[in-house]
């Protein structure tokens, strides 16, 4: 039995269909990444698995359990922009998680097991290259710096999954670029299984183990919200050459087009 | 240059600020001194010699009757009631526009009641305060947080609700309970948002003080101008009415400056 096993899923909105037929096996420690036009649901994919939405058909299976139907302490989230607390520093955001799950009702360490944790915290911090701004707001940090608090904050709890949405789109292509680094070592170091979805063909086609495209296979030009998108690529990555990812990127700004027009 | 494109420097705009001021205290000292020309009895438009006058005699001399020194009674009496009233309604508002902007089991079910309290006018129900509670400090009050707390309720509401969806999301993937997304991220965020409602409020709060006041009562800066107004004593109504918006102004500064003091991720663009 795999990790993740997704059963024949559809997610429809009325008459609108998102997804359609996704079939896919996940073992533990991979890390996927999703890539595709936008409106294809990428998006959607990534919060039926953290639970924030529910298969319209089809079963989704952690474990052979179906996936619980609210986002829980096992499945770490990171988005675009907004997935730190402003009113807490650092610090406090990397402890947040530490403290809500040991003092249900008060929700705040003191004494020895807060300096306990805090240890925690601090070693986290250093592994993501944050120590110097510990005591600093999230106002303070430059957008890199907040992604990177972001990753922190979700992986201090040890998730079995670690979700990222477009994490990394709002960054300048440097900063990028050591943010995959960074996300690699981590996820080299926890062994956490990672779903990344990207904009990026790139990023996508060299980041991870699994590359996942999602496009529509038909199309409708009268209605193009007729047919819903399922996963047309499903390549290990290392294996890919030059023609197969002229293949995907031709494919996926073809249904762009189609998509905006 | 176009007008849109002139910025003032420093010095002007302070200049620019105290303009009008001076031309209103300006007029006023002309229109008053013509009249009192005419008739140096006049009570209407006084001077500032019988301001002062009326002024030392209501803040820095005993009342020859009971001995107080009104001024001061009046305005401890009335920013007792202003500070409870205000303060009640502050921590209603909190506990119900929390609940009603986190949880949609409670919106549903008291968001359209509170809605409906926000529009009931509160001098319309100031009878029935005094009658329910009597004339005394409690009716007072009462108008105070019936007039205030609706709004600031909808108003922390939908603070709450202004939260970016992608926090409550990270919250529970971080494990919360829906009693710690309540204390941990809603409370800590809207505090500030909250004085910020405070600080508006403040206006409606002072026009229900004086409108009981005046109505019913023994005390206080409203009771005082409408008690006075009967011998047309324009010379303590004006210093009292200068004196309530000194009041407001620093009430709402120092409001400002604990926010500032208190939260300084929010006023630094954290939000």
């Amino acid at each position: 039995m795999s990790f993740i096993s997704v059963n024949n899923v559809w997610k429809e909105y009325g008459d609108q269909v998102i997804l359609e037929k996704l079939n896919l096996e996940v073992d533990q420690g991979e890390f996927c990444t999703l890539v595709g036009a936008s409106g294809c649901g990428k998006s959607t994919f990534l919060k039926m698995l953290l639970g924030q939405e529910q298969p319209s058909r089809g079963e989704l299976l952690l474990e052979g359990q179906p996936f619980p139907g609210e986002p829980d302490r096992n499945r770490g989230i990171v988005f675009q922009r907004y997935s730190v607390f402003p009113h807490l520093t650092v610090r406090q955001n990397v402890l947040m998680g530490l403290e809500l799950e040991q003092k249900p009702l008060l929700g705040k360490l003191f004494g020895s097991a807060r300096r306990k944790a805090l240890e925690q915290v601090d070693a986290m911090l250093e592994s993501v290259g944050l120590t110097p701004a510990a005591h600093k707001w999230p106002h303070e940090l430059s957008g890199g710096m907040q992604q990177r608090l972001a990753i922190a904050q979700s992986l201090i709890m040890k998730p079995r999954v670690l979700l990222l949405d477009e994490p990394f789109g709002a960054l300048d292509p440097g900063i990028r670029a050591d943010m995959h680094e960074l996300l690699l070592k981590l996820w080299k170091e926890t062994g956490t299984t990672i779903f990344m979805v990207t904009h990026d063909l790139t990023e996508g086609f060299y980041l991870g183990t699994r590359l996942l495209v999602f496009d529509k296979i038909r199309r409708d030009p009268h209605d193009p919200q007729a047919y819903g998108a399922t996963i047309t690529y499903d390549l290990p990555i290392g294996k890919n050459d030059r023609a197969t990812f002229q293949d995907i990127s031709d494919s996926v700004s073809a249904t762009a087009r189609n998509q905006a027009a | 240059m176009r007008l849109i494109n002139r910025h003032p420097g420093r010095s002007l705009a302070l200049i620019l600020g105290l303009l009008p001021f001076l031309l209103i205290i300006l007029i006023y000292g002309i229109a008053s001194q013509e009249r009192l020309a005419e008739n140096p009895n006049d009570k209407l438009l006084p001077g500032l010699e019988q301001m002062t006058a009326a002024v030392d005699r209501m803040a820095f001399q005993e009342d020859r009757r009971s001995g107080d020194i009104l001024m001061w009674q009046d305005t401890t009496a009335s920013l007792a009631r202003l500070g409870m009233g205000v303060g009640i309604a502050a921590l209603l508002a909190l506990a119900v526009g929390l609940l009603n902007g986190t949880l949609p089991l409670v919106r549903a079910n008291l968001a359209p009641l509170v809605s409906a309290l926000s529009m009931v006018p509160p001098l319309a129900i100031l009878p029935i305060l005094f009658i329910v509670f009597g004339l005394g400090e409690l009716s007072k009050v009462m108008l105070i947080v019936i007039g205030t707390a609706p709004i600031m309720m909808r108003d922390v509401a939908q603070r709450v609700r202004e939260l970016p969806g992608e926090q409550l999301i990270k919250l529970q993937t971080l494990g919360a309970n829906s009693w710690q997304v309540i204390t941990r991220m809603a409370l800590p965020q809207v505090l500030p948002r909250l004085i910020d409602a405070v600080r508006l409020s403040l206006g409606p709060a002072w026009l229900f003080l004086i409108a009981a006041e005046a109505i019913a009562s023994t005390e206080g800066l409203g009771y005082r101008i409408f008690l006075v107004r009967r011998y047309l004593a324009m010379d303590v109504i004006l210093p009292y009415v200068i004196w309530i918006t000194i009041l407001a102004i620093v009430i709402d500064q120092c409001l400002r400056l604990a926010n500032r003091r208190l939260f300084p991720w929010y006023n630094a663009g954290g939000h």
